[in-house]
């Protein structure tokens, strides 16, 4: 029989179906041509079988593409071309690297007999992308374009994820090949889900039965290994106190009984200090960011800590662990939860309560429900969190406006928080919200819809504000939540507090976002007044489409509680 | 503060493009400065062996390692101090003919360094010495003396552990054998 002769591209597009890819968000240009040529047939028909979002900045692409992976559990996938349209994504693939994030960069690169000799659009993606992605791989022969796409879509989803970046020659675009589908499975020099051991977990199981005061804290990896039902079999079998990390908030919902709060900077008072207080401290599949423990020399210093990840460079990476489980949480909280005695820390959590109070009296009252003055973020936090319906997904910018929307807002579904916690981009948000938006369309189970709900400040609003046009055109849901104080926010607070008030370029002038919402044709709502925020709040779930709801937020409104960076984290500051 | 000691790693690869690059960004990043490296093909068939010496303590070279041994391709990676290992480094000297003929202080400091000498002609005449580093440095350090080199080189270490054979084949053998079942 004849085999079935065709072009590279068309190749990459076979692969991508076998993939199980539905969304693409890209960008064209000179060097992914042959690709985008073989994609239009692929978008529409009878062979119709992706979509292609088309952004309007590449690395809009990357962030649409971890939205997408955050909320579907897929490997998001994004499309572009050569030069300065891939440098364009190193943002993102850098983002997707610290958070975990499983993504697929395929960019086009010049034809290999130009490689090398600074060629139009030429650039060494490899050689910049390899050290903050988890693979890159140049494709050079049409041959290869099967295996490598398996390869990258095996490596990006499985063990810890991350992002892999595919550089893909024009000549390998055009070459025919004769189709011969690939799946690797296999790596033999990757271990993606490390053999779990059962002495460590004894070790850990009575650490855990001799604790009178045991501390969990809870990370993304329990969502990454989709073991939520597991986490919380292990916390109740035990009675023991969770907290939660910033992209770990909706590993438990925010009304589980055993759920104490956000970890680090500006998390929850309590569980900061209890920190310090704890005798076991059980991480799951979180890495000990420096936002979380503050200063390493004091922190957790009385407990003996446990350690659950995946990967096992994080052992031992920033806090020193007594017993050390590397593998899969989806198996390891198990394997820990069976050898458990069923037990009541209901005195330990009790202590818990005042300190609680303490924090609520002081900060989450005054910011959530202000008597007077100016809108607070707090308030428009707290306003969306009760009013959006209990499925809806977070997704923040960076700055003052993530701290707000992670420590109000409510989750209670798992995979409800798109943020960019490692790297800390600005600009990340409305991109981000956008792959959600389609994240949850082709994850949608019973026809379920999830609200996508987006906070952003003034500052990160404008970092990517050509994706309006996105917006725009794919009538994406987002419900944007711009909280405007003329200030870039976060760093006008460090400014205030540790600057001597020096407010150096953090004040600015904004443009008037309500033409700007008109001129992208999306609905459009300012809120200046207390009285109006929960009427437009409800206006904007209501409306169909995307939404942009402006909130003239007080200037000098500062995010507490705070532990000041490099600092104990008992040193949580309540008021400044 | 831990004390500082020469480690040697032996990382093991798949032969493809850029891992190099990837092994060295790790030092890098953690500003420790890789002392010597060699390169070569493994006793196993398309694996590739980096032997890498640095100086560091053993807190920081463990997360080294294992954010080597992370990477994609990289099959393993482990850290030795100098009694786990046999070593050698091979140093070349270049020294000047006429030196050496009018010196015969020259050729007995070689005898006595047990170094070789592999070439002569009336210009220059080569020496090499293997060993481990002091010997290596030590020769120099006493042909400089009698001011005859004219070129000198060390190579980087390479070095076999003292266990029975290398520890990647049984790793690879696990690894393709948990596939088959």
């Amino acid at each position: 029989m004849l085999k079935d002769k065709i072009t590279g591209s068309k190749a990459l597009m076979r692969a991508l179906q076998a993939e199980g890819v539905k969304t693409i968000f890209g960008y064209p240009g000179g060097s992914i041509m042959p690709v985008y040529d073989a994609l239009f047939d692929y978008t529409r028909g009878e062979k119709k079988c992706f979509d292609h979002i088309l952004v309007r900045h590449e690395q809009g692409a990357t962030h649409a593409a971890e939205g997408y992976a955050r909320v579907s559990g897929e490997v998001g996938v994004a499309l572009v071309t050569s030069g300065p349209g891939v440098t364009n994504t190193l943002t993102g693939i850098a983002d997707a690297m610290l958070d975990s994030t499983p993504i697929v960069v395929i960019a086009g690169q010049v034809p290999i007999s130009a490689l090398g000799t600074d060629a139009f659009q030429e650039v060494d993606l490899v050689g910049v992308s390899q050290p903050i992605s988890k693979w890159s791989y140049q494709i050079r022969r049409a041959e290869d374009v099967a295996w490598a796409v398996s390869r990258a879509f095996y490596i990006a989803r499985t063990g810890r994820p991350g992002p892999v970046v595919l550089d893909f020659a024009k000549n390998a675009q055009v070459e025919e090949i004769e189709w011969e589908p690939r799946k690797v499975d296999f790596v033999r020099s990757y271990v993606p889900y490390p053999k779990l051991d059962m002495e460590a977990v004894r070790q850990a199981a009575e650490l855990i039965n001799n604790a009178k005061r045991p501390l969990a804290l809870v990370g993304q990896g329990v969502e990454l290994g989709n073991a939520q039902d597991e986490l919380k079999a292990f916390l109740e079998k035990a009675d023991i106190p969770a907290g939660r990390t910033m992209l770990g908030l909706s590993a438990l919902p925010s009304d589980h009984p055993l759920n104490v709060g956000m970890l680090g900077m500006h998390g929850n008072y309590a569980v900061n200090l209890k920190e310090q207080e704890c005798d076991v401290l059980i991480a799951i599949g979180m890495r000990f960011s420096d936002r979380v423990t503050g200063n390493l020399k004091t922190y957790a210093k009385q407990a003996k800590i446990i350690h659950l990840d995946i990967d096992r460079s994080e052992i031992d990476k920033n806090v020193k662990t007594n017993v050390a489980v590397v593998a899969d949480c989806k198996e390891s909280l198990p394997a820990l939860t069976a050898l458990l005695q069923k037990n009541d820390h209901h005195e330990w959590r009790d202590s818990f309560k005042e300190l609680d109070e303490k924090e609520r009296v002081k900060v989450i009252e005054p910011a959530i429900h202000p008597k007077e003055g100016p809108l607070l973020m707090g308030e428009v936090v707290n306003t969306v969190a009760e009013q959006a319906p209990r499925g809806t997904v977070l997704v923040t910018d960076v700055g003052q406006n993530q701290l707000f929307a992670t420590r109000y807002f409510k989750y209670y579904e798992n995979r409800s928080i798109c943020t960019s916690g490692g790297l800390g981009t600005m600009g990340y948000g409305m991109p981000a919200a956008i792959g959600a938006t389609f994240g949850v369309r082709d994850k949608g189970t019973n026809g379920e819809h999830r609200e996508v709900c987006c906070f952003m400040g003034d500052g990160g609003f404008q970092m990517c504000i050509e994706e309006l046009g996105t917006i725009m055109e794919q009538q994406a849901p987002v419900k944007m939540i711009l909280m405007n104080n003329h200030y870039l926010g976060n760093v006008r607070q460090w400014q205030d507090m540790f600057w001597m008030r020096r407010k150096s370029f953090t004040k600015m002038l904004n443009p008037c976002y309500e033409q700007i919402a008109k001129g992208y044709g999306i609905p459009y709502m300012a809120v200046t007044d207390r009285q109006q925020l929960a009427s437009a709040v409800q206006t904007m779930l209501a409306t169909k489409g995307p939404f942009i709801l402006e909130c003239a937020i007080k200037e000098d409104d500062d995010v507490l509680p705070m532990t000041p960076p490099g600092m104990n984290v008992n040193d949580m500051m309540l008021e400044v | 503060m831990e004390e500082k000691k020469l480690y040697t790693l032996l990382v093991y690869s798949e032969n493809v493009a850029g891992i190099l690059n990837q092994v060295t960004a790790v030092f890098t990043r953690r500003q420790v400065n890789i002392e010597s490296l060699n390169v070569s093909a493994s006793s196993i068939p398309g694996v590739h062996k980096y032997t890498i010496t640095a100086w560091s303590d053993e807190d920081q070279i463990i997360k080294i390692t294992r954010q080597i041994e992370k990477k994609i391709d990289v099959v393993k990676a482990n850290y030795f101090t100098d009694d786990q290992l046999f070593i050698r480094e091979t140093g070349l000297y270049k020294l000047a003919t006429d030196k050496v003929l009018t010196n015969p202080e020259i050729s007995r400091t070689v005898r006595r360094f047990e170094a070789s000498i592999t070439e002569v002609n009336p210009t220059y005449t080569i020496v090499m010495k293997n060993g481990v580093t002091e010997q290596i440095i030590d020769l120099y350090r006493a042909l400089d003396a009698y001011d005859c080199v004219l070129q000198y080189t060390r190579s980087g270490r390479i070095a076999v552990t003292r266990g029975t054979q290398e520890q990647v084949s049984e790793f690879l053998e696990e690894r393709e054998n948990s596939i088959n079942q």
